[in-house]
C-alpha cells in the first residue's frame, strides 16, 4: 500500500439553478478515485452549498496514482427521479507525487459540464501521503519529473542528458463504440475525457520508467499528442529528452560545487572517461526487455535496434581533417569518437530539446525530415500498438540515417506529429541534425562538464554553424565559405534549423517571422489510390515550401532559419502546407545575395519591361526589409575570408524523404540541380503568381515584430507586460473554380489577414513582439480551412532598443537575460552571486508558502483568504472605493514561452495536460459557432488558471494548444470542439520583488495568486 | 471565401474602452464600424475594414458574454472566466451602469413596471437615446431597485455594496429607488426646468432627513419610504395657515408676503407653488435664501406653535431643495 490519498469538498459557489419550483439546488458531491466512491452530505437549497466534508481517503498503488485521476462530480439531489449532474473536475494528482513539486492541491476549480460549460466553482483540497517503497520491480515511476519546456528548466542543471524516450498507447474510442449509439452525448463525451486521462497517465508512468531504467529523474520537453483514429481507435503517444537534473536553487547541492570551480575547470576535457562504454546511460538490450515486458508497445522497436548495427554512427574517413580547419581537425575527431561512443547506445539519438545548455551544441548539419503515408483501415489489430510502434520506428529510422549523411550523430529539436482525415493518416517527424559535446551524455564526469567547456576556445557563436559534414564528400551539393566570424572553418550560405537560436549565436539585426504556405488540389479517392495519390504530391509540396521559404528568407535579406516547423495537412480533397520559422542574419554566415528574375521569352518588348518593373520591386524590398530590421553587417574585404569556394550553388541542407505504404523510399534533390539558386525563372502565369505572392506579404506595423522562437534575435529589453492568446479562423471556400491558384491565394490571405487582426487588436502593446508564433492548420470538411494561432505579445522597452541595435554584436550575448539564461551558462558563477544578493534557501520557503496570495499585503490577505471562502458576498461592506481592488481570484499568467520577461521561476510544480470536450445543441443561442469556441476557449484557459492556482501557482510556462479539433453542423443546430493543452505550473518572482524580500524577508509579496493560500494559513 | 468563425480569446480579457462605449450606447456592429472608421482609426493603424469588422464582432462577443456577470457585479470579481484586472473590472461596471441624463429624466419617478418598459420606444425616439440603451438602462434601474427595495441599512451603502459602484454612482441610484418608490412625478411640465442632479440633490436630502431610517438605522425600507409617523406629523404644521391668528402672527413675525402656501407634503408640487411665483417675480437668489431663512426661523418666536423639531425637520431640508431648485 504505497499511498493515501485524502480529499476534502469544502464548499461550492455559484452553482446553477437546478430546481426551477425554488430557484435553488440541493447539491451533494461524490469523490471516486478507481473503484472507489465517496458521497458528502446533500445541502439543500443553496447555490453557495458549505459541504465542508470529513477527509475522504482512498488507499492506493502508486501506479494507480499515477494513471488515475480524481474525479468530483456534483449533483443535483432530487428525491423522486434521478439525481442531475451539475458537472465535474478531474485533478491530476500526479503534482503531488514528487517531492518537489506541489505537496497539496486546494482551491477552486470550475465545475466543468461537457454540454453547459462550467456551472460554477467547488473548493477542493487534496494530499497525498505517500511510503517508501523500495520494490525493483514496481510499475510506477513515482519521482520522475515531467517538464514539457524544451530547455532544460531555470531553476535546474543538467547533469546528464540521456536521450530519447517514446512511448504510445491505443484504446478503442468511446464515440465509436456500439454503446455510443444508446448512451447521452454528455455520458459519451465524459467517457472519452476520461479514457484519455487515463491513457495520459499510463503514458507519462510507462514514461517514467524508461527515464528511471536510463537513471535518469526527469523528462523534459515532453510533447503528448493524440491521434483521433476514429474507427481504428484512438492513439495516445508521447515523445521526450530523459534528463538527470539537479535543483539549483537548493543551497545544499550547490554549496561544493561553488567552492571548488577551479579545480574542476582545470580537468582535461577529452579523457575524463577511459571507458565510455561501459557506461550505463543506455541500459543494455536484455535489461530492456525485462522491464519493458509490460509494454507490449515496445517489441517493435526493439526488433528495429537489432538491425541498427548496419546504421550505426560509423565516422567517414577523413572527415575531421577534411572540413576542418588546422587547430579543428584533431578536435573534431575526437570529439566525433567521444559523441559516437556516448550515442551508439541509443537506439535514436533524438532529442526533443530546442535550446540547450552551453557547449553542448558542437556544430549544426541542417533540417531532416521524413513523411509516411498510411492507411489505418490496414492495421491488422487495432487495439494493440504494434503497428503504429512500428510505423514511427520506420521513420526515426530514416530521420537517422539522415543526420548521418549529414556528419551528424544526432538529433535535436525533434518533434513528430500526424494528419488524419478518414483513413488516411500522415506521419511526419523532423528536426536538425547535429554534432554534440558527449559530456553531457554520459555518467561519472558530470562535475566540471559546464566549466570545461569555456576551455574549448572555440571562436564565440560561430562554431554550430560549422559545418559537420565532409566537404569533400558532401552528401548534397553546397555552396561552402570560411566562417564570417572566426574565418577558419567552413560554413553553408544558408542554414535551416528546427531548434532555437543559440544563446551566444552572433546576429545582426532582429528576426522576422517567415511563413511559406501552399495549397495543393488533389481528386477525391478512396484507400490505395489515396494514399499513392498524397505521396505523389508530397515531395512537390515539400519542393515548393522550401523555394518559397528559401525566396522569402532572401527578400528579407537574412541567412538562418529557426525553429522551422513545417505543417502537411492532408483533407479530403487538398493537402495544405505551411511552414513556420524565424529568419535571423548569423553574422557567421555569408550576406545573402538578391533574387535575380529572369524571363523565358527574351524578344517580346513590354514583358522585358515587365520583368526588370518587378525585379526594381523586389530590390527595393530587399533594401527596405534591410532597413526594418536593422540589416547592416560590416564589410569584411574579401580578402580575409578567401573567394568562395567553387562548388555548385545550392538552396539548403534539407534532407526529407516520403514513404507510403509499400515503404517506398523517395530522395528528393532539393538542390534545383545546377540552377543559381538566387534566380527566379518567369516561364509562365504561375511563376508570376508566385512572385507576386512574394511581395504581398505586408511587413508587421511599425512598433511589431514577430517571430516562432522563444526569443526574438535583436531585442532584449523586455518588460513584464505580457499577453498570451489563440485566436482561431475556419473559412469556408466558395467551390465553385476551386485550381491551385485561387486557393493559394485565399489561403495566403487567410494568414495575413489572421496576422493583421492580432497587431490591430494588440496595437496598445506597441512596441510589441509576438513570440512563439505557433500557426496549425486543419481541414475540418470539404470546404473548410481552420487555422489556429497561438503565440504571446510582450512590450518591450523602445528606448533601450534603439541604444541595443547599435551594440548588437556585444549584447547578444546577453540577449537571454531577461529570463536568467545566465544560468545555464555561468551556472556557478550565478550560483554564488544569488547566494550572495538573496539569502535563497530562507526566502524560498517563505515565498512558497505566502505565493498563493496576490500582491496585497499582508494584513489584506487575511481578507481575501476569507474571502475565497463561500461566504463571499457578504464581505463587500464598507467599501471606501468601488475599485473591485480585492478581487479574490489572482492572477495566473500563461505564455507559451518557458520564461516569464522580468522574473524569476522559483519552483516548477508540475505538468498540466489537460482535455476537454464541449458539445452543443443549441448552436444558434450560444452565439453560432464563434461564441460556442470562443465561450469554451475561455473556460479551457480558466480551467487551466485553476489548477495552476490550487497548485500554488501564479503562472504556465511552455504552454500549448496541441489541438483543437471544431466539428459543426449548423442544420443540426450542433457542434463538437475537442481540445488538448499542455504546460508546466511554476512559481514566479518579479525581480524587482525578488530585490524587496532580501531586502526585508517578512514581506514575500510575490506577484501569485490564489485560493491555495487558504492552506498556508 | 468567408470566415464562418472567427475568435481572438487572450488570458487577460482584451477591453477596448471606445467599443465598449458603442455597445453600451446600442449600436448594431456594423453601426460601430461605421462610427470607428470614421473616427479615423483605419489611417492611425493602417487595419483594413475587414480588420475592423472582425475586431469589432470580436468584442462585441465578449461583451455579450459578460453582460450576464455584470448583472450581479460580484460574480464579476469571482468568476474565473475572464481573467481582467481589478481596475478594469472596476470600469467594466461603472460604465454598465451609468446613464444618461435625458433618459432618466424621462423615467424618473415612474414606476419601473412592464408598462413603463413598452413606452421605451417614444423615450427612444424623443431622447435620441438607441432603444437597446434605453433598455440597458431601465434593466438596470429595475434590477438595482429590486435588489435593495427590501434591505435594512443605508440605501446608497446597499447599492454600493451590491453593485460595487463608485459613491457618486451609487448616491445617484439611491435617487432613482427613492423616485420609483415614491413616485415622485418628475415629467411634469413645471418640473421641466430641473436636471436630475436637482432631484437627486433634493432625494439625497429627503432619505436624510425624511426617512425612517433618519430616526432608526434598525428598520426595515429605512431609506426608501418617507417615515409615515411623520408625514401625519406634517398635518399639524398646517395650524400655521389655518390657524388666522397664528398665520398673521407669522406673517408679521416674516414682515414678509406669505406667498407659498403650505400644503400637506409630499406633493413636490407644493414646492412651486412657491418657487414658480418667485420666479416669476425675479427674486433674486439670495432675497429667497433671507426669506426662506427668516420664515423658517420666525416660527420659533410663535408662543402659540408647539411642533418646533417637527418643523424644522421639515423646514430645512425644504428650504436646502427649494433654494436648489430656484433656478432657471
Amino acid at each position: 500500500m504505497p499511498g493515501k490519498l485524502k480529499v476534502k469538498i469544502v464548499a461550492g459557489r455559484h452553482l446553477p439553478v437546478m430546481d426551477r419550483a425554488s430557484d435553488l439546488t440541493d447539491a451533494f458531491v461524490e469523490v471516486k478515485f478507481g473503484n472507489t466512491t465517496f458521497k458528502t452530505d446533500v445541502y439543500h437549497k443553496s447555490l453557495n452549498p458549505q459541504w465542508n466534508s470529513e477527509w475522504f481517503k482512498f488507499e492506493v498503488d502508486d501506479e494507480d496514482l499515477q494513471d488515475e485521476p480524481l474525479q468530483i462530480t456534483v449533483l443535483d439531489h432530487d428525491t423522486y427521479s434521478a439525481n442531475d449532474a451539475i458537472g465535474k473536475v478531474y485533478i491530476d494528482i500526479d503534482p503531488l507525487l514528487y517531492s518537489e513539486a506541489a505537496t497539496v492541491i486546494s482551491g477552486w476549480f470550475p465545475i466543468y459540464d461537457t454540454i453547459h460549460g462550467i456551472r460554477g466553482e467547488i473548493n477542493v483540497v487534496v494530499k497525498v501521503d505517500l511510503f517508501n517503497d523500495l520494490n525493483r520491480f514496481r510499475q510506477s515511476s513515482c519521482g520522475v519529473k515531467f517538464f514539457c519546456t524544451t530547455s532544460i528548466p531555470k531553476c535546474y542543471r543538467a547533469v546528464i542528458i540521456h536521450g530519447f524516450v517514446e512511448e504510445l498507447v491505443v484504446n478503442e474510442d468511446p464515440e465509436y463504440q456500439w454503446i455510443d449509439r444508446i448512451r447521452t452525448p454528455r455520458a459519451s463525451n465524459e467517457a472519452r475525457q476520461r479514457l484519455i486521462s487515463l491513457m495520459s497517465g499510463e503514458l507519462q508512468r510507462k514514461i517514467g520508467l524508461k527515464v528511471l531504467e536510463m537513471r535518469g529523474n526527469a523528462v523534459v520537453g515532453y510533447l503528448q499528442c493524440f491521434d483521433l483514429e476514429g474507427e481504428s481507435g484512438l492513439v495516445v503517444r508521447a515523445i521526450g529528452t530523459a534528463c538527470t537534473l539537479d535543483k539549483l536553487s537548493s543551497t545544499a547541492a550547490f554549496l561544493p560545487a561553488c567552492n571548488s570551480p577551479s579545480k574542476e575547470m582545470k580537468e582535461i576535457p577529452f579523457n575524463e572517461d577511459p571507458n565510455p562504454n561501459t557506461h550505463s546511460s543506455g541500459p543494455s538490450t536484455p535489461l530492456k526487455n525485462q522491464t519493458y515486458s509490460f509494454s507490449p508497445s515496445k517489441s517493435y522497436s526493439r526488433q528495429s535496434s537489432s538491425s541498427d548495427t548496419d546504421l550505426s554512427l560509423t565516422p567517414k574517413t577523413g572527415m575531421g581533417s577534411g572540413s576542418a580547419g588546422k587547430e579543428g581537425g584533431p578536435f573534431k575527431a575526437l570529439l566525433r569518437q567521444q559523441t559516437q561512443s556516448a550515442l551508439e547506445q541509443r537506439e535514436f539519438p533524438f532529442f526533443t530539446l530546442t535550446a540547450f545548455p552551453p557547449g553542448f551544441l558542437v556544430h549544426v548539419g541542417g533540417v531532416v525530415s521524413a513523411r509516411s503515408v498510411k492507411l489505418l483501415d490496414r492495421i491488422h489489430n487495432p487495439d494493440e500498438p504494434e503497428t503504429r510502434d512500428a510505423w514511427w520506428a520506420e521513420i526515426r529510422q530514416e530521420i537517422k540515417s539522415h543526420a548521418k549523411a549529414l556528419g551528424c550523430h544526432a538529433v535535436v529539436g525533434y518533434s513528430e506529429s500526424t494528419s488524419i482525415c478518414e483513413e488516411v493518416c500522415i506521419l511526419s517527424a523532423s528536426g536538425t541534425a547535429a554534432v554534440l559535446n558527449p559530456r553531457f551524455l554520459q555518467d561519472g564526469t558530470v562535475e566540471g562538464c559546464l566549466e570545461q567547456r569555456q576551455e574549448e576556445n572555440l571562436p564565440p557563436g560561430c562554431g554550430f554553424c560549422h559545418i559537420p559534414y565532409d566537404e569533400l564528400n558532401m552528401p548534397f551539393p553546397a555552396h561552402l565559405t570560411y566562417c564570417y566570424s572566426c574565418r577558419k572553418q567552413k560554413v553553408p550560405d544558408v542554414l535551416f534549423t528546427t531548434i532555437d537560436l543559440p544563446t551566444d549565436a552572433t546576429v545582426v539585426g532582429k528576426g522576422c517571422l517567415i511563413q511559406a504556405r501552399l495549397c495543393r488540389l488533389k481528386k477525391k479517392a478512396q484507400a490505395e489510390a489515396n494514399a499513392t495519390a498524397i505521396s505523389n504530391l508530397l515531395p512537390f509540396m515539400e519542393y515548393e515550401v522550401h523555394t518559397q521559404l528559401m525566396n522569402k528568407l532572401k527578400l528579407k535579406g537574412m541567412n538562418a532559419l529557426f525553429g522551422l516547423r513545417i505543417q502537411i495537412t492532408v483533407g479530403e480533397n487538398m493537402l495544405m502546407g505551411l511552414a513556420s520559422a524565424t529568419g535571423v542574419y548569423l553574422t557567421a554566415l555569408p550576406t545573402p545575395g538578391g533574387i535575380q528574375i529572369a524571363g523565358k521569352t527574351p524578344n517580346d518588348g513590354s514583358y522585358e519591361q515587365h520583368i526588370s518593373h518587378m525585379q526594381k520591386k523586389i530590390n527595393d524590398t530587399i533594401a527596405k526589409n534591410k532597413e526594418l530590421y536593422e540589416i547592416n553587417p560590416p564589410e569584411i574585404p574579401e580578402e580575409i575570408i578567401g573567394s568562395p569556394i567553387p562548388e555548385p550553388r545550392q538552396r539548403s541542407r534539407l534532407l526529407r524523404s516520403q514513404s507510403e505504404s509499400s515503404d517506398e523510399v523517395i530522395e528528393l534533390d532539393l538542390s534545383h540541380g545546377k540552377k543559381d539558386a538566387f534566380v527566379l525563372e518567369i516561364d509562365d502565369t504561375d511563376a508570376m503568381e508566385d512572385v507576386h505572392s512574394l511581395l504581398t506579404d505586408v511587413p508587421p506595423p511599425s512598433g511589431f515584430y514577430s517571430c516562432n522562437t522563444e526569443i526574438m534575435p535583436g531585442i532584449n529589453n523586455w518588460t513584464s507586460e505580457i499577453q498570451m492568446f489563440t485566436s482561431v479562423r475556419v473559412s469556408r471556400l466558395s467551390n465553385i473554380n476551386l485550381t491551385n491558384q485561387t486557393l493559394n491565394k485565399n489561403f495566403n490571405d487567410l494568414c495575413e489577414n489572421l496576422l493583421k487582426s492580432l497587431y490591430f487588436k494588440l496595437r496598445s502593446m506597441i512596441p510589441c513582439c509576438l513570440c512563439h508564433v505557433n500557426f496549425t492548420v486543419s481541414l475540418p470538411e470539404d470546404e473548410l480551412i481552420q487555422i489556429t494561432v497561438t503565440a504571446v505579445a510582450i512590450t518591450f522597452d523602445k528606448h533601450q532598443a534603439v541604444q541595443t541595435t547599435k551594440t548588437h554584436v556585444e549584447k547578444s550575448l546577453q540577449r537571454a537575460s531577461a529570463d536568467n539564461e545566465e544560468l545555464l551558462q555561468f551556472p556557478l558563477e550565478l550560483c554564488t552571486d544569488s547566494l550572495a544578493s538573496h539569502p535563497f534557501s530562507p526566502a524560498k520557503e517563505h515565498l512558497e508558502s505566502a505565493s498563493s496570495n496576490s500582491g496585497i499585503p499582508a494584513a489584506q490577505r487575511a481578507v481575501s483568504v476569507e474571502k475565497a471562502s463561500p461566504l463571499t458576498e457578504g464581505h463587500f461592506r464598507q467599501r471606501s472605493a468601488p475599485a473591485c481592488a480585492n478581487s479574490t481570484v489572482g492572477v495566473v499568467k500563461m505564455t507559451p514561452l518557458s520564461f516569464i520577461p522580468g522574473a524569476k521561476i522559483t519552483k516548477y510544480l508540475g505538468i498540466i495536460n489537460m482535455f476537454f470536450i464541449r458539445e452543443t445543441t443549441s448552436l444558434r443561442e450560444e452565439g453560432g459557432v464563434s461564441g460556442f469556441l470562443h465561450a469554451f476557449i475561455a473556460e479551457v484557459f480558466a480551467m487551466v488558471r485553476a489548477h495552476v492556482a490550487a497548485l500554488g501557482g501564479n503562472a504556465v510556462v511552455s504552454y500549448i494548444m496541441k489541438q483543437c479539433v471544431f466539428m459543426e453542423n449548423p442544420n443540426k443546430n450542433q457542434a463538437q470542439c475537442l481540445i488538448n493543452v499542455s504546460g508546466d505550473a511554476v512559481i514566479f518572482v518579479r525581480e524587482s520583488e525578488l530585490e524587496i524580500i532580501s531586502a526585508q524577508q517578512p514581506i514575500a509579496s510575490c506577484q501569485p495568486a490564489c485560493s491555495g493560500g487558504e492552506i498556508a494559513t | 471565401m468567408t470566415n464562418e468563425l472567427d475568435i481572438f480569446v487572450g488570458n487577460t480579457t482584451l477591453i477596448d474602452e471606445d467599443v465598449y462605449r458603442l455597445w453600451l450606447d446600442g449600436y448594431s456592429v456594423s453601426d460601430a464600424v461605421g462610427l470607428r472608421v470614421r473616427s479615423g482609426i483605419l489611417e492611425q493603424t493602417g487595419a483594413t475594414a475587414g480588420v475592423l469588422q472582425s475586431d469589432t464582432m470580436d468584442h462585441y462577443r465578449t461583451f455579450h458574454m459578460l453582460e450576464r456577470l455584470l448583472h450581479t457585479p460580484p460574480k464579476l470579481l469571482h468568476q474565473l472566466v475572464f481573467q481582467i484586472p481589478p481596475s478594469r473590472q472596476a470600469l467594466l461596471i461603472e460604465r454598465y451602469y451609468a446613464f444618461d441624463e435625458a433618459f432618466v429624466r424621462e423615467v424618473l419617478g415612474k414606476k419601473l413596471s412592464k408598462g413603463t418598459k413598452k413606452d421605451l420606444d417614444d423615450i427612444s425616439t424623443k431622447t435620441g437615446v438607441t432603444l437597446k440603451s434605453c433598455r440597458r438602462q431601465f434593466d438596470n434601474f429595475k434590477r438595482v431597485f429590486k435588489v435593495v427595495e427590501e434591505m435594512r441599512g443605508s440605501l446608497a451603502g446597499n447599492i454600493q455594496q451590491h453593485f460595487l459602484l463608485s459613491d457618486r454612482l451609487a448616491r445617484d441610484y439611491a435617487a432613482v429607488v427613492f423616485f420609483a418608490n415614491n413616485r415622485f412625478e418628475t415629467g411634469k411640465k413645471k418640473l421641466q426646468y430641473l436636471t436630475f442632479g436637482d432631484l437627486a440633490f433634493c432625494a439625497e436630502l429627503m432619505i436624510q432627513n425624511w426617512t425612517p431610517g433618519a430616526v432608526d438605522s434598525q428598520v426595515d425600507d429605512m431609506d426608501v419610504d418617507l417615515d409615515k409617523e411623520f408625514l401625519q406629523d406634517l398635518k399639524e404644521l398646517k395650524v400655521l395657515v389655518a390657524d388666522k391668528d397664528l398665520l398673521d402672527l407669522h406673517k408679521s413675525l416674516v414682515c414678509t408676503a406669505l406667498r407659498g402656501k403650505l400644503s400637506v407634503f409630499p406633493e413636490m408640487e407644493a414646492n412651486f407653488k412657491f418657487i414658480e411665483p418667485c420666479r416669476s417675480d425675479r427674486w433674486p437668489l439670495n432675497d429667497v435664501r433671507l426669506f426662506l431663512n427668516q420664515y423658517s426661523a420666525s416660527v420659533h418666536s410663535l408662543d402659540g406653535f408647539r411642533h418646533q423639531a417637527l418643523w424644522d425637520r421639515y423646514m430645512v431640508t425644504l428650504r436646502s431643495c427649494l433654494l436648489r431648485m430656484y433656478h432657471d
